[in-house]
């Protein structure tokens, strides 16, 4: 890496007994924290979520505020000074890639932080480009938007935006979780090649990738740490504590048995000659039969597709980020109707009802086809754990009594019970994916369609969600996900469709898709020419 | 979204600080407004119309944004003709409406105010970049930094909620509440979608906040621009050229004796 970047050095972090009580909580995030991390270590921190490992970075970025957001006991210390008081020392990359931009502009983005130190604006025009670069940004030209980018150069852009301020200490919360994994090893490179003699602190679940880059492993609880050394000791004196937290260890879902599927019952639903797309037709287009103009064809997110989904399997779709699967899987699932083609039910699935599903009421949907969808937030709509379960039962009109029959078997089944009055967004990251799930399975829907359920889950959470959809796929029930995870096709014994990268064809202009089906159905289906 | 996104380019027009543009728009708005006569309307909107091919806007742009604008100005002058105030000669009455010489000319001047004061508007606002306008309210406003960037980055948010809100409408279908009956059904449904996107937009603010504090955003020191607005010779010449449109305006008006001063004593 040709770095410009002289005097690169590592920070000395110290924490002396520190804690911190958020305003309005009764126990402390962290508390009596002791740990020193000499400079130019690369640390990754692991623990159960509620461990306090982010409330440690930020203490450490000095962003956790002033005595009215909270009490701090002991000392948190960067190179001898208190953290809160020597901002700019260390920089912070958060989870999020769409809440980290903060400018219009590639450059502009960069060149924010550096502002608010007031570096001189031709310091400035040297340090942006030179950051960019670093991060492999550097082919992008300045003024490229930052709306625009997948999100694994989103991340590597705030990455950027950090190291252009010249920090000593890099705090990486969570910087992966919400990437695919492509943008995964992007972000893993970009950092090891432009850390440096840095100090680094990284904290992350999925810690795989992150494992030949670092020299040590610290296990954080709300007491302290309670395991410390070179990775591979810790694993070894600390491996039930970190299966427990749900920390991904290497290996882990490798070791987790396939479970083999039965032979495929009937097809509940089939796709024929499918063209995907959010921009479509709408209802009212497809009930007067008006076909979809030639613009909205070249906008769809895939095409030609022909999909089966059977009862008793798991139907994979897979496929590179653009690729179109959410927009088919929406489209199976009913939610939005298909740009061209036609998604048929089976007089089994249909049950009285049309067969095109899109057609089909909100409330008729509850008991044939049931979408997880990958956000859990977007789809809770009651201010508690029990009532976001008993709403779709009351929408079917089941009586109070099955209600809470069903209700409070699922909130067992997920481990969900002691959280039944708790608001569904103050759940964790693995709860709520608990909760989305079993709020779907409150009505028993014949077909499930799942989107990246296991995106970000820890270990623990992965483990029950194989065994919960292997059980809805041997109880008769055909499953959908939309997927990167290759452990989870390969646990779920699951049939394949691969939507091929967005392509441009040269003379054509517009975007052509093409799909593979494989595993047991080896079929190969062409794109159209154009 | 896409539709109003900036019209860029990389002529002159295109990199004049936004400010300037605000500053030219407002004196031809404020003389216009010091006036309702259609002699100043009429000089004010050729004189623009004049400089359109200038403007750096393409045609079929500016058409999309003037829009709103060519329905309300006839529409405003088909009101004043009937409803205004009747003086002179009267064409004609039916029911409330009086249809005089004086309303036909109340209705004239007030359309051409509509386009003479929205189109210098609407030209000059469709090539400001919010970034451009942020650092030229800024820099040469000396508006609070803490205010005006924090308003900048919200406002990158609300693309993020064009989609939550398509989302959060998939998914009231999936759970078995999206059958909106009847209007009121339909209005209960819409907002409650609305208060959900409000919930989501204050998270995400809540993240995008904490991202930006931590790369020193609202400490105590001074801060710097990597991008200096400048208001030169450029940004004078196109507040001299707003000025001058509006002394014309003015100045005509005297000229044909048809000045009327909007706070006079009505005649």
């Amino acid at each position: 890496m040709e770095t410009a970047e002289t005097g690169a050095r590592g920070a000395r972090v110290e924490a002396r007994g520190w804690g911190w009580r958020h305003a309005g909580r009764r126990d402390p995030a962290v508390s009596g924290l002791d740990l020193v991390i000499e400079p130019g270590e690369r640390v990754l921190l692991l623990g159960a979520s509620g461990a306090g490992k982010s409330t440690l970075l930020h203490g450490l970025a000095g962003i956790l505020g002033g005595a009215e957001e909270g009490e701090q006991t002991g000392a948190l210390l960067l190179d001898g000074s208190p953290a809160a008081t020597v901002r700019g020392a260390a920089g912070l990359v958060l989870q999020d890639p769409d809440t980290q931009a903060v400018l219009a502009r590639l450059g502009d983005d960069v060149a924010f932080g550096l502002e608010n130190q007031g570096v001189a604006p031709d310091e400035i025009r040297r340090r942006v480009p030179e950051a960019l670069t670093a991060v492999g940004l550097g082919e992008l030209p300045l003024d490229h938007s930052t709306t625009a980018l997948s999100g694994g150069q989103k991340q590597r852009l705030a990455l950027a935006g950090v190291l252009a301020m010249r920090p000593s200490l890099l705090l990486l919360d969570e910087p992966t979780a919400n990437l695919d994994p492509e943008g995964v090893s992007e972000v893993v490179d970009a950092v090891v090649a432009a850390a440096g003699p840095r100090t680094l602190v990284v904290v992350e679940h999925r810690v795989e990738a992150w494992w030949p880059h670092i020299t040590r492993v610290v296990v954080l609880a709300p007491e302290g740490v309670i395991a410390d050394g070179s990775p591979d000791a810790v694993v070894a004196a600390a491996r039930a504590e970190l299966e427990e937290a749900g920390v991904w260890l290497p290996g882990a879902a490798d070791a987790v048995p396939a479970r083999p599927a039965g032979a495929p019952g009937p097809a509940l639903l089939r796709g024929t000659h499918l063209a995907v797309g959010r921009a479509g037709r709408t209802r009212r287009d497809i009930r007067r039969g008006r076909p979809a103009t030639p613009e909205q064809l070249a906008a769809a997110a895939a095409r030609d597709v022909e999909v089966e989904v059977r009862a008793g399997r798991v139907l994979a779709l897979t496929g590179p980020n653009g690729a179109g699967k959410t927009t088919l899987a929406l489209t199976i699932a009913g939610l939005i109707p298909p740009v061209a083609g036609e998604v048929d039910a089976s007089v089994e699935l249909a049950d009285g009802a049309t067969r095109d599903p899109a057609a089909w009421r909100s409330r008729e949907l509850l008991t044939r086809i049931g979408f997880v969808f990958q956000s859990p937030d977007h789809q809770f709509l009651t201010p508690t754990v029990r009532q976001e379960l008993e709403l779709g039962p009351h929408a079917l009109g089941m009586n109070q009594e099955a209600t809470a029959r069903v209700v409070d078997e699922l909130l067992e089944r997920l481990r969900l019970a002691r959280l039944a009055r708790a608001h569904p967004f103050s759940l964790s990251g693995g709860e709520k994916r608990r909760l989305s799930v079993a709020t779907v399975l409150a009505t028993s829907p014949r077909v499930l369609v799942l989107d990246e359920p296991t995106f970000g889950q820890d270990a623990r959470t992965w483990r029950e969600l194989v065994a919960l959809l292997a059980e809805q796929r041997d109880a008769g029930r055909a499953v959908v996900v939309v997927t990167h995870d290759r452990a989870l096709v390969r646990a779920l014994d699951a049939d394949e469709l691969t939507l091929d990268a967005p392509r441009i064809v040269r003379d054509g202009g517009f975007r052509e898709r093409e799909a593979t089906i494989s595993h047991d159905s080896p079929r190969r289906i062409d794109g159209v020419a154009s | 979204m896409t539709l109003l996104a900036p019209v860029t380019g990389d002529r002159l027009v295109h990199r004049i600080n936004p400010v300037a543009k605000i500053a030219a728009s407002a004196a031809i708005g404020v003389a216009l407004l010091v006036t309702i006569d259609w002699v100043s309307g009429a000089v004010a909107l050729a004189l623009e119309l004049l400089l359109v091919p200038f403007a750096g806007v393409p045609l079929r742009a500016l058409a999309v944004r003037m829009l709103p604008l060519l329905v309300a100005a006839p529409l405003t002058a088909v009101t004043i003709a009937l409803y205004g105030a009747p003086s002179g000669e009267v064409y004609g009455t039916f029911l409330l409406a009086t249809v005089s010489e004086g309303s036909l000319q109340l209705a004239a001047a007030a359309a051409l105010r509509v386009l003479a004061i929205g189109l210098p508007a609407v030209l000059l606002v469709a090539t400001v970049d919010p970034t451009d306008l942020a650092d030229g309210l800024i820099q040469t406003w000396r508006l609070p930094a803490r205010f005006v960037l924090g308003a900048l980055a919200a406002f990158r948010l609300v693309g993020l909620l064009v989609d939550d809100w398509r989302a959060l409408v998939l998914a009231r279908r999936a759970r078995g509440v999206g059958d909106a009956g009847g209007a009121l059904g339909r209005l209960r449904f819409l907002g409650s979608v609305a208060f959900a996107l409000l919930v989501l937009a204050l998270r995400r603010g809540g993240s995008l906040a904490t991202a930006m504090e931590a790369r020193g955003f609202g400490g105590d020191g001074p801060r710097s621009s990597a991008r200096v607005a400048r208001f030169g010779a450029a940004e004078w010449a196109l507040v001299a050229i707003g000025v001058a449109i509006a002394g014309c305006a003015l100045a005509a008006s005297l000229a044909a004796g048809t000045f009327h001063f909007i706070l006079g004593p009505r005649g």
